[in-house]
């Protein structure tokens, strides 16, 4: 199926992009945001999970969680680049909350047929999740698990869970005796422990979470199977994600460019500023073209989804990395402070640019598609 | 139905069936020649006739020239050279020779030429009858385009030319040059002017060619000597010392980013040519050998082939994303990327195509057994034309840093 022209991005898609803007705007902009989660500069620090939960039941009365779900499931079933678009303004705003676990957690379950029915109604019904997929080595490969089912209950360690300690679901990859399945798994079920990790990131928490027994209900008997149609819409908001965060990053530091004087010039004059400033602006508008791009895929061409979604990821990550390095660089001495606000983006975007797979593993995987396959 | 064909308007969808059907039937047959990379390197007459006489045929038919008014020659329509490009790339046919005229001349004449002079030149630019070249770069003006030296001085009606311009492509064939100058010393930006002259006529009187030699060995572009060229001042494009603004309107048309599309053909190859776009770049990986297995088996070259796979999925994306008012933040944000992207990623491309070849990649045009009849050294030195010409690539990074994102200029 060809995709449209416009990569199905309509005049809703538009409205949600232009609300999520304002909701961010107005409900935590930077200041706000660094009072909020960086008021503990102490290296040392352990985890902490730093949110505004009434701002996040906010969101889930607006549908915003809801907005991945089927239709068929009782969902609003709006095309991916429309959320994509939603979540590059959650990016731009390095908003704290469970939004990319709930609808990575959505993807997967809608991959899951029937038997994931009561799940998707919970995420319907207003509950945060997230996945727990990952083993200790922090492995991209999505079928990596430590976790082990036998006889209805999980037991083991699932490692690098994206801000756990603000869900009530977890969504846990195990091994079976029939092979790999999904869990749907209450996050307060007796056995279950979610250990904070101290990580730089301050708009996340992540966490390991050990299962001790835990009851837990199987959604999917080929958790390999669902992963794999699932995970191209993961990569791609990530991706929408870290463009949205790249765009503060360029549009704060550029404005530090042209007020800022040095030499009795503005920094932006001075060519070793600017032209980098430019490669960012660049890099930003590769990555959203990709990530429609990959969107759109998702929802009309799915044989070319895994293919997009490794483009736009592996062009996202290179671009957290590079977009990040010059905002600190260029405000100069009080970009290194923690005064300064570049460093809540430059910590968010590390933490994604090795997230869900970084750029050379992502050029690797599109590699073997392209490489290794019949022409 | 196919992915350009969806949102068309009906006047575009009967258009696009007509181009197609005079396209199955009137597309050229095999060149008896081979044929330059671009038109920038025509360097024989056989060469052009056969180009030429594709371009009028295209022209008769309605293809070029869709969206100019019909009383300068054009076809009068609205919005649909895109569609004809479309379809006669679609169709592999040649490309159009004439194309500083298409892309650079045709607009400014239209928008600052007196109506007398758009009826009298556009027609036969439109059939590449008249082949045009563009007067802008000296030997002292490069990225600093508006220092032009060449002069103009008025005596009664008529100008009185003296000057340089260098990098004068397809001068050689050339009737007619849109001529950027000075008529006033005192003024750095508003003592410039804008001309049209017919320098063919004036060949040994006035107007002197001279071939430049490219660094691929090829010819194609010029110097041209202006010595006490008179010319009458009905060839004034706008007013006087308004040449820097016309200057822009050029510009802005050849980064494809101006209002009007330019007419564009091609795909067709012919004798010993390739493409030299990524999805060969593969190719080329997947049949080099390497030790004991292929080039597209060493893991630094998989990851230099897929960063140029991607960037060319992202400039063809952002393409896409540029026709789409809903997904751009700044009007001019994209477009003004075009030309940038475009350049570097040949390069990228012909680049990591020469590391694949490998030893090979020494191998030129002559040679039998050179990858790809020796396109992919032709292509990377080419390339360098495409990043230093039309405003080097520092100077597309200074226009969108000062243009897009407000930075202070740097000059």
């Amino acid at each position: 199926m060809a995709q449209p022209n416009d990569f199905g991005f309509g005049e809703e898609a538009a409205m949600l992009k232009d609300a999520a803007r304002k909701f961010f705007a107005d409900n935590l902009p930077v200041a706000a945001l660094h009072q909020l989660v960086a008021d503990n500069h102490d290296p040392d620090r352990g985890p902490a999970v730093a949110w505004r939960e009434d701002l996040w039941r906010q969101m889930v009365e607006l549908g915003w969680t809801a907005l991945a779900i089927p239709e068929a499931a009782g969902g609003l079933g709006m095309p991916l680049v429309a959320v994509a678009g939603l979540v590059e303004e959650l990016g731009r705003a390095a908003f704290p909350c469970p939004l990319l676990g709930t609808l990575n957690a959505t993807f997967v379950l809608a991959a899951c047929g029937d038997r994931a029915a009561a799940a998707l109604d919970d995420i319907g019904a207003g509950r945060a999740a997230t996945l727990a997929l990952t083993n200790r080595d922090g492995d991209w490969n999505p079928a990596a698990t430590e976790l082990r089912a036998s006889g209805g209950t999980l037991s083991g360690t699932a490692w690098f869970v994206q801000d756990a300690g603000k869900v009530d679901r977890l969504l846990a990859a195990a091994h079976t005796e029939g092979g790999l399945g999904l869990f749907w798994v209450d996050a307060g079920a007796a056995g279950v422990r979610v250990h904070g990790d101290a990580i730089v990131d301050l708009t996340r928490d992540q966490a390991h979470v050990s299962f001790d027994n835990v009851e837990a209900v199987e959604v999917s008997a080929n958790a390999l199977a669902a992963l794999n149609t699932a995970f191209p819409a993961i990569w791609t908001l990530l991706a929408a994600d870290i463009a949205g965060a790249a765009e503060w990053q360029l549009q704060t530091t550029v404005e530090y460019a042209n007020t800022r004087k040095q030499f009795d010039r503005p920094l932006g004059f001075f060519q070793a500023v600017k032209h980098p400033l430019v490669d960012v602006m660049i890099g930003i508008d590769e990555v959203r073209s990709l990530l429609y791009n990959a969107a759109c895929a998702c929802d009309t061409e799915p044989e070319k989804a895994g293919q997009y979604a490794h483009m736009a990821l592996a062009a996202a990550s290179d671009l957290a990395g590079f977009a990040s390095s010059r905002s600190v660089q260029y405000h100069g001495g009080i970009g290194f402070t923690w005064e300064c606000f570049v460093h809540l983006y430059f910590k968010r975007q590390k933490h994604s640019q090795a997230l869900w797979g970084d750029g050379a593993w992502h050029r690797a995987r599109l590699a073997e598609i392209l490489l290794d396959t019949a022409a | 139905m196919s992915a350009s064909a969806r949102k068309d308007t009906p006047e575009q969808a009967e258009f696009r069936q007509y181009c197609r059907q005079w396209l199955a039937q009137h597309k050229p047959g095999e060149p008896p020649v081979r044929l330059p990379q671009s038109p920038l390197e025509i360097m024989t007459e056989p060469q052009l006739h056969y180009l030429q006489a594709w371009q009028k045929s295209a022209y008769e038919a309605g293809l070029i020239g869709c969206d100019y008014p019909q009383e300068v020659g054009g076809g009068g329509r609205g919005d649909c050279q895109r569609i004809a490009n479309q379809e006669m790339i679609a169709a592999r046919t040649p490309f159009l020779p004439n194309v500083i005229g298409l892309g650079m001349a045709a607009p400014t004449v239209f928008y600052h030429g007196q109506e007398e002079l758009k009826r009298r030149l556009l027609p036969r630019l439109f059939s590449g009858e008249d082949i045009w070249c563009q007067g802008f770069s000296e030997p002292g003006a490069g990225s600093d385009l508006a220092s032009v030296q060449t002069f103009a001085e008025r005596r009664g009606d008529k100008w009185v030319i003296n000057g340089h311009k260098v990098w004068t492509s397809l001068a050689h064939f050339a009737e007619w040059m849109i001529l950027l100058l000075r008529t006033d010393r005192s003024h750095k930006y508003d003592g410039l002017s804008y001309f049209v002259v017919p320098i063919r006529a004036a060949l040994g009187k006035g107007v002197t060619v001279r071939p430049l030699i490219k660094i691929t060995g090829e010819t194609g572009f010029n110097e041209v000597i202006f010595e006490d060229l008179e010319v009458d001042d009905s060839y004034r494009l706008d007013e006087l010392g308004k040449g820097w603004q016309v200057a822009m309107t050029t510009l802005l048309h050849e980064r494809s980013a101006g209002e009007l599309q330019t007419p564009r053909a091609g795909g067709m190859k012919s004798g010993a040519t390739h493409d030299t776009n990524s999805r060969s770049l593969i190719e080329l990986a997947r049949t080099t050998r390497r030790g004991e297995g292929r080039a597209a088996d060493d893991p630094v070259l998989r990851d230099r082939i897929m960063r140029a796979v991607i960037r060319e999925k992202a400039f063809e994306q952002t393409l896409r994303r540029s026709r789409n008012q809903a997904l751009l933040d700044h009007p001019m944000r994209l477009p003004l990327q075009n030309k940038l992207l475009a350049s570097e990623l040949a390069q990228e491309v012909a680049d990591t195509a020469l590391a694949v070849a490998g030893a090979a990649g020494s191998l030129y045009l002559a040679d039998d057994n050179a990858p790809a009849g020796g396109q992919w050294p032709m292509a990377y030195m080419n390339s360098f034309g495409m990043t230093i010409a039309a405003g080097t690539s520092e100077v597309q990074r200074n226009i969108l840093g000062e243009r897009v994102l407000g930075m202070s200029k740097s000059k």
